[in-house]
């Protein structure tokens, strides 16, 4: 019985087939013969063959999990399989799922993991760099080590709050049963680990040398694992394009009714703001990578100086979508933080529609920027002053933000809980950020800070500092509603405190290092600098102890102690709470009605009269 | 009540202000990098300091308000059922108020910088191949070269010589034309407060003046592969007269070699590419 479960489409399947097309795919990629791939021969390196063999991979991954049954079957004139609807059981957690709440908590255990890895890579960093000279890793490896870990964080956290929590959560926020498209939305997260695990392959063909960035024609030179950078980045970019374009259509098209937009929860319109940035910065990345592609296998000449390319346009178009990705990793948390101070300072979101043209404000005005990341580079010098000022303007809608929450604040009777705590602490994680980013808007100013530690700590303060801590607020928030269990407060606030100082006491110094003169991406640095350096190593192995102390938390309240969660433990009167713990499979029995903004503490906006909640029906628990 | 509140915290914020902003010009001022080796470090100095003085009422405030608000509006201690606040969505005035004063401090910032920009010819920063600002007066070219993984040197009025020391005279218009072989390099000389990109093909122009004779970091701030950690020089600011009897003596060391350097150009045909690591 148990044998016959392990048959089928589910990830076992998906894994050998994915194996299998893996190596047809190579032996395929062999069977092409051409000058121009001769090239690089006697390198014996064959771009070709690889890049068939991660499409052929990832492909047969796709049908083993059962993404072509549909299809197929609708072509046949079958009526198609139920199977992906299939209601019970833990072997939904292994295969596609359609269930928005299945790939909520798939999101979480399946980007947490490779985040994990990304963040051993910093580890495996910060202890090469505790000399100034060589310790353990020589150059190729240290940069392999730099790349995957900037290249795993930047393309796994662009998910990494609307795959697990807007997956889950916006549907119920709007009152709907299920996203718009369910099976693209499972395809979103599969895509997303074969594009893990892709990365992670780069090992095997020497690693690549260039940082997340990828800059050319470094990118031209580099070995095979350059191919495993530009397959992650590309199915990363799908990825974002279809859950996007999956939430987009979501939230315009399956709001209840009484959920005008004035009332969305302002999660849901942080949701919105980063899914357009998504679909429409993410294909920008998908056709650079393509063209870079081209150039290591083709032979074209795109980023090549010597065949007539410039590596300025790589820079270019990678900025294109790379601003607007930072503000994807960015705005969700946003959303998180304006979401979670309400509840717990027992108020109304102050300045609803401030925060709202605050989101949008960013998102429109991330796309006018980019160019603010080659203020040295030569490219368009004249143009300076203009990007100079559009990246200031963007301090206007991120103060938006801070004020917002500010407000929220204000008169409210604040309880610190966990996900209050992480939630404060953006405040002033991003008041760092935000403020280092000031020199590196500021064109002189940027001549020292540029390339240095000091903007690598810039963007550490707003994306860690930023998401990762609104990440985990909404850990903290929401997980006992998703999994039906408690997840305990004491070793919650120990984690608390140990990575909101560790943070600070990694980051901060790293400013001052890179005011100091230190470049990042190096391996060796000046003697003088070993003191401080040390000081930052010995930071982020506290840092990551705090990151152990969570992961523990979570596996011993979730697996050992499981102590079931209430309906509503924090008091809070948004409609997911109003909804039974764990939320049951059919979500609502009758779609709700809305009569008010999402925020009615103390009264709705009408008055002090108590405010009609939405109408609910939960579904009777199923198990 | 709330006004009271209000007043407190107003109160704080221009005391706060008041104790930090002196703090910030004079005493962490000063230090600001990258010091005052030249005339666009200083520059830079300045700025940073500007910069500096324009964020602290805003962080004092956040701050103030912050810390105010989790003393103040608390939850009141063994309150056991939840109690709600007051239902307040917004305050226009405040909001008014709020968006004015960081408009104002924006573009005030861009003004700024943009004045610091063109008025000190660039502040340091590459300009691309012909900059805007350009400084007046008679201005010593010299050729940054990066390749995979040093720097040198040509210097076109001495007959193109091309060494690996970079050495510059104290208080002569200096422009660094910066170019690659291979890969995107960054010549980064810190204490001058100069960072320009290296692209093949390309001349990125940059201006300086040293302002006294010693010696500064030179390094590579852009990921150009295996040895960019490694890619790094000291070059030496000094006297014209020991400028001078250097370079004569680097012209007659290089003299054999002279005939096959490529002659002197802005830039050159980029090196082809080989799989490097």
């Amino acid at each position: 019985m148990k044998l016959r479960r392990l048959l089928g489409f589910n990830l076992l399947t998906a894994v050998v087939l994915g194996v299998a097309g893996y190596y047809v795919g190579w032996w395929l990629g062999h069977q092409v013969k051409g000058p121009s791939l001769d090239y690089f021969g006697d390198t014996g390196q064959n771009d070709v063959a690889l890049f068939v063999a991660y499409f052929t991979g990832v492909v047969g991954f796709l049908v083993g999990l059962g993404f072509a049954n549909y299809p197929v079957q609708r072509m046949l004139g079958r009526p198609p399989s139920l199977r992906e609807k299939e209601t019970e059981g833990i072997g939904r957690y292994f295969g596609l799922c359609t269930d928005h709440k299945v790939v909520g908590i798939q999101y979480l255990i399946g980007i947490g993991a490779f985040v994990f890895i990304g963040g051993l890579n910093a580890m495996l960093i910060r202890f090469e760099l505790l000399r100034p000279t060589h310790l353990a890793w020589n150059g190729n490896n240290y940069l392999t080590l730099v790349g995957l870990h900037g290249t795993m964080m930047m393309g796994m956290m662009t998910s990494g709050i609307l795959g697990p929590f807007a997956n889950y959560f916006v549907p119920l926020m709007i009152g709907a049963r299920r996203m718009a498209f369910p099976r693209i939305e499972a395809l979103t997260f599969w895509l997303l680990m074969a594009a893990g695990t892709i990365l992670m392959t780069a090992l095997a063909f020497g690693g690549f040398p260039t940082g997340w960035t990828g800059y050319a024609p470094l990118n031209e030179q580099a070995n095979m694992g350059m191919d495993a950078y530009i397959a992650f980045f590309a199915l990363v970019g799908l990825s974002m394009t279809l859950l996007g374009l999956n939430m987009l259509a979501t939230v315009i098209t399956m709001r209840a009714p009484g959920m005008t937009w004035g009332r969305l929860p302002i999660f849901v319109w942080s949701t919105v703001a980063t899914s357009i940035l998504m679909l429409l910065a993410a294909p920008v990345l998908i056709s650079t990578l393509f063209m870079l592609a081209l150039d290591r296998t083709a032979q074209t000449g795109f980023f090549n100086a010597q065949a007539g390319g410039s590596p300025y346009l790589y820079e270019n178009l990678f900025w294109i979508f790379g601003h607007p990705e930072v503000y994807i990793l960015a705005l969700p948390g946003m959303g998180i933080l304006l979401e979670i101070l309400p509840v717990f300072a027992r108020k109304p979101l102050w300045g609803y529609r401030l925060a709202v043209t605050g989101m949008l404000g960013i998102m429109v005005l991330s796309f006018l920027v980019w160019q603010h990341h080659l203020f040295v580079s030569g490219i368009n010098a004249d143009l300076r002053p203009f990007y100079m000022l559009s990246t200031e303007l963007i301090s206007l809608p991120t103060g938006f933000i801070f004020v917002c929450a500010l407000g929220t604040l204000w008169a409210g009777r604040i309880r610190l809980t966990v996900p209050m705590l992480f939630a404060l602490a953006w405040i002033f994680n991003f008041l760092v950020g935000g403020l280092s980013g000031v020199f590196l808007s500021d064109v002189p100013s940027d001549v020292t800070t540029h390339g240095s530690f000091f903007s690598m700590a810039h963007f550490h303060y707003t994306i860690m500092g930023g998401l990762i801590f609104s990440f985990f607020a909404a850990v903290y928030y929401w997980v006992p509603k998703m999994t039906g269990f408690e997840i305990d407060e004491r070793l919650g606030k120990i984690h608390f405190w140990t990575m909101f100082v560790a943070f600070n006491s990694t980051f901060g110094p790293l400013l001052v290092i890179g005011f100091l003169g230190m470049p990042r991406r190096v391996v060796t640095y000046a003697g003088y600098l070993q003191g401080a350096n040390d000081w930052v190593s010995v930071s982020a192995f506290v840092l990551g102890a705090s990151m152990l102390l969570f992961i523990g938390n979570l596996v011993w309240s979730q697996v050992f102690a499981r102590v079931p969660a209430a309906a509503n433990p924090w008091g809070s009167k948004s409609i997911e709470f109003q909804l039974p713990s764990p939320v049951p499979v059919h979500d609502f029995d009758r779609i709700p009605t809305f009569g008010s903004d999402p925020y009615p503490y103390g009264g709705d906006e009408s008055g002090a009269a108590p405010a009609p909640r939405p109408i609910i029906t939960p579904a009777r628990q199923t198990r | 009540m709330s006004s009271s509140h209000a007043r407190r915290i107003a109160a704080l914020t221009v005391i706060g202000t008041a104790i930090v902003l002196p703090l910030v010009v004079f005493v962490l001022g000063p230090h600001m990098p990258p010091g005052k080796s030249s005339q666009v470090a200083t520059s830079q100095v300045t700025d940073n300091t500007v910069l500096l003085a324009v964020m602290t009422p805003f962080t004092v405030f956040i701050l103030v308000y912050l810390g105010y608000a989790l003393r103040v509006f608390r939850q009141p201690r063994g309150e056991r059922e939840l109690v709600d606040g007051p239902p307040l969505r917004g305050h226009m005035p405040s909001q008014v108020a709020w968006l004015a004063s960081t408009t104002v401090a924006v573009l005030f910032l861009a003004i700024f910088g943009t004045t610091e920009l063109l008025a000190d010819n660039g502040a340091g920063g590459g300009g691309g191949p012909d900059p805007v600002a350009k400084p007046g007066g008679r201005v010593l070219p010299v050729q940054v070269i990066g390749q995979q993984w040093e720097f040198t040197y040509r210097y076109p009025t001495y007959g193109g010589v091309e060494t690996a020391q970079l050495v510059i005279p104290v208080g002569r218009e200096i422009a660094f034309h910066v170019t690659s072989l291979d890969a995107v390099h960054s010549f980064w000389a810190y204490e001058l407060g100069v960072k320009a990109d290296a692209n093949p093909g390309v001349d990125n122009v940059a201006y300086v003046k040293a302002k006294h004779t010693g010696t500064f970091h030179v390094r590579c701030a852009e990921l150009c592969g295996l040895w960019h950690g490694y890619m790094f020089d000291t070059g030496r600011v000094v006297d014209a007269a020991t400028f001078r009897s250097w370079i004569a003596a680097r012209r007659t060391q290089f003299a054999p070699v002279a005939k096959y350097l490529p002659k002197y150009a802005p830039s050159y045909a980029p090196d082809p590419q080989y799989r490097a690591g």
